[in-house]
């Protein structure tokens, strides 16, 4: 017994020496093409250039106004994409005649490339935080209308049944019965529809917009400013990072 | 009897597309009423209109072609690179315990964000638009592939090894066989996932095909033609995601 959980140690242990090494070799890797040139000059700068633009970026107050920007109009975009879509979500998955009408459209139209409809939302909203937070929404939108819908439908039949029999109007059955029930197809929603709509939000802030961290990136880009490029991003995957993060801890809470 | 079970099956469909139809008539009457100007939402039949404009003048179908050919070379590339890797992740234990996690991260990474930085290395060109796609791919065909793998059945492989096949033998016999299913699935959604990336792309660098279009008209304000290719866009994405899923539960056994 000793002797199994002995070798597991040592076998865990060479993964995580295997993992340190694989970083070191990247690390080494990237400062050899910094350094040789090889690329267009200032293209792969070194990481200590990187390092020392990501310092100079989270010492300046102006950087946090285009953070927050991005952040607000990311969680504007959840609370209206994830309101919207447990609503027809609800309607869908409660009547199976709904659901078998109307869902294949949205299971066809979600993975379809929501950026191209960004003309038509910068025609609507302009080119300021309106169109992103529609971007945003419309993202986080699908996603969630589809795994409540999907959870709708496997609400346990008992529970439904103790709905009717204490005759609950449509309105307490929604409040008593399905919405304590779906908190982890929410959950689900919420963790695909975050990173989608932080990445729409961005995604439009790229192609259009005068502030926020997506327009940070493309003004450092036109500049030339490379490692300040490279430090944007590394915010952004982080940015897009904490809040899987923080969703994930969320959808973890309803199973304790 | 059968008409019953005619309305159960047709019902739904004819509901949805009178919704559809409805919510079209709803649009027309809107815009033909001027409560909203065409130049921001242009009716359903300027839009319909413009598709002899968009074939003829603006090049739909080459464009068409140029956007899902460099899908499916992405997609490709992905499928080349992607399932040895996946099968190596399966085959190495310290490998799939070291790396799959890493996998699974660059799968939700935000990858279309680093589009600026392929535009520095590789320039404005289809290498970028092939390359960003291929890295959007590839992930789900790796960790499909390992999935199918692993989940093949140990006595399968018992069976094999009791025939005395060689670990060649085994995995063009037993492994490829049985993890196919999955696999199919990988390579679906790699094909998914590719598509949206390239359309992605396109439009947001400016370059290539219906992504392209779609930019270029709205800077130009051609309302209609951009709401025309919109359309076409998003409804050739659905018959290629509808044709694709069948494709895969005819492949796929039970």
């Amino acid at each position: 017994m000793d002797q199994a959980r002995l070798s597991a140690r040592h076998f865990l242990g060479s993964v995580t020496a295997l993992r340190v090494a694989t970083l070191i070799v990247l690390f080494l890797a990237w400062e050899a093409v910094a350094a040789s040139g090889w690329l267009f000059e200032g293209v792969v700068p070194s990481s200590f250039k990187i390092g020392a633009a990501l310092w100079d970026l989270l010492t300046s107050g102006a950087f946090y106004s285009n953070i927050e920007l991005t952040l607000g109009e990311a969680a504007i975009s959840v609370v209206l994409g994830a309101g919207a879509g447990i609503a027809v979500g609800l309607a869908l998955g409660r009547s199976r005649f709904a659901g078998t009408a109307f869902e294949p459209y949205l299971h066809y139209l979600a993975p379809t490339p929501k950026i191209v409809f960004l003309p038509i939302l910068l025609v609507l909203f302009g080119i300021g935080p309106g169109s992103k937070i529609a971007m945003g929404t419309l993202s986080c939108f699908f996603p969630m209308a589809l795994s409540v819908a999907s959870g709708v439908r496997q609400v346990d039949p008992v529970l439904l049944r103790v709905g009717h029999s204490f005759n609950l109007g449509r309105v307490a059955m929604i409040r008593k019965i399905y919405l304590p029930a779906l908190v982890p197809p929410i959950a689900t929603g919420l963790k695909l529809g975050l990173g989608v709509a932080i990445i729409g939000c961005l995604l439009a802030e790229i192609k259009m917009s005068n502030r926020g961290l997506g327009f940070l990136i493309m003004q450092y880009y036109s500049q030339f400013r490379i490692p300040y490029m490279y430090a944007a991003l590394i915010v952004a995957f982080a940015v897009a990072a904490l809040g899987n993060a923080l969703i994930a801890r969320f959808v973890r809470l309803p199973g304790r | 009897m059968d008409g019953a079970r005619a309305s159960a099956r047709f019902g739904p469909l004819l509901a949805g597309l009178t919704a559809v139809a409805v919510c079209l008539g709803a649009w027309q009457a809107i815009a033909a009423l001027g409560l909203v100007s065409n130049l921001i939402a242009p009716p359903p039949s300027a839009i319909a209109a413009s598709f002899p404009a968009l074939i003829a003048e603006e090049g739909l179908f080459p464009r068409f072609a140029q956007t899902f050919a460099e899908a499916f070379i992405a997609a490709g590339l992905a499928v080349v690179v992607g399932t040895p890797f996946g099968w190596w992740l399966h085959a190495k234990r310290w490998a799939g315990r070291a790396y799959e996690s890493w996998v699974a991260t660059f799968a939700a990474a935000p990858l279309v964000l680093l589009y600026p930085l392929f535009l520095v290395i590789l320039g404005r060109n289809a290498g970028t638009i092939i390359a960003m796609s291929f890295l959007t791919a590839m992930p789900a065909v790796v960790l499909k592939t390992k999935e199918g793998l692993d989940g093949i059945r140990p006595v399968l492989v018992n069976v094999g090894r009791s025939f005395g096949l060689g670990e060649s033998q085994l995995f063009w016999k037993i492994l490829l066989p049985a993890s196919v299913p999955t696999i199919c699935n990988g390579v679906r959604l790699g094909l998914i996932y590719a598509l949206i990336s390239v359309v992605g792309i396109e439009f947001l660098i400016n370059f290539g095909g219906l992504g392209e279009l779609i930019d270029d008209l709205a800077q130009r304000w051609e309302t209609a033609m951009m709401y025309g290719a919109i359309s076409f866009v998003v409804l050739t994405s659905m018959c290629f995601f509808y044709l694709t899923e069948k494709l895969e539960r005819w492949i796929r056994p039970g």
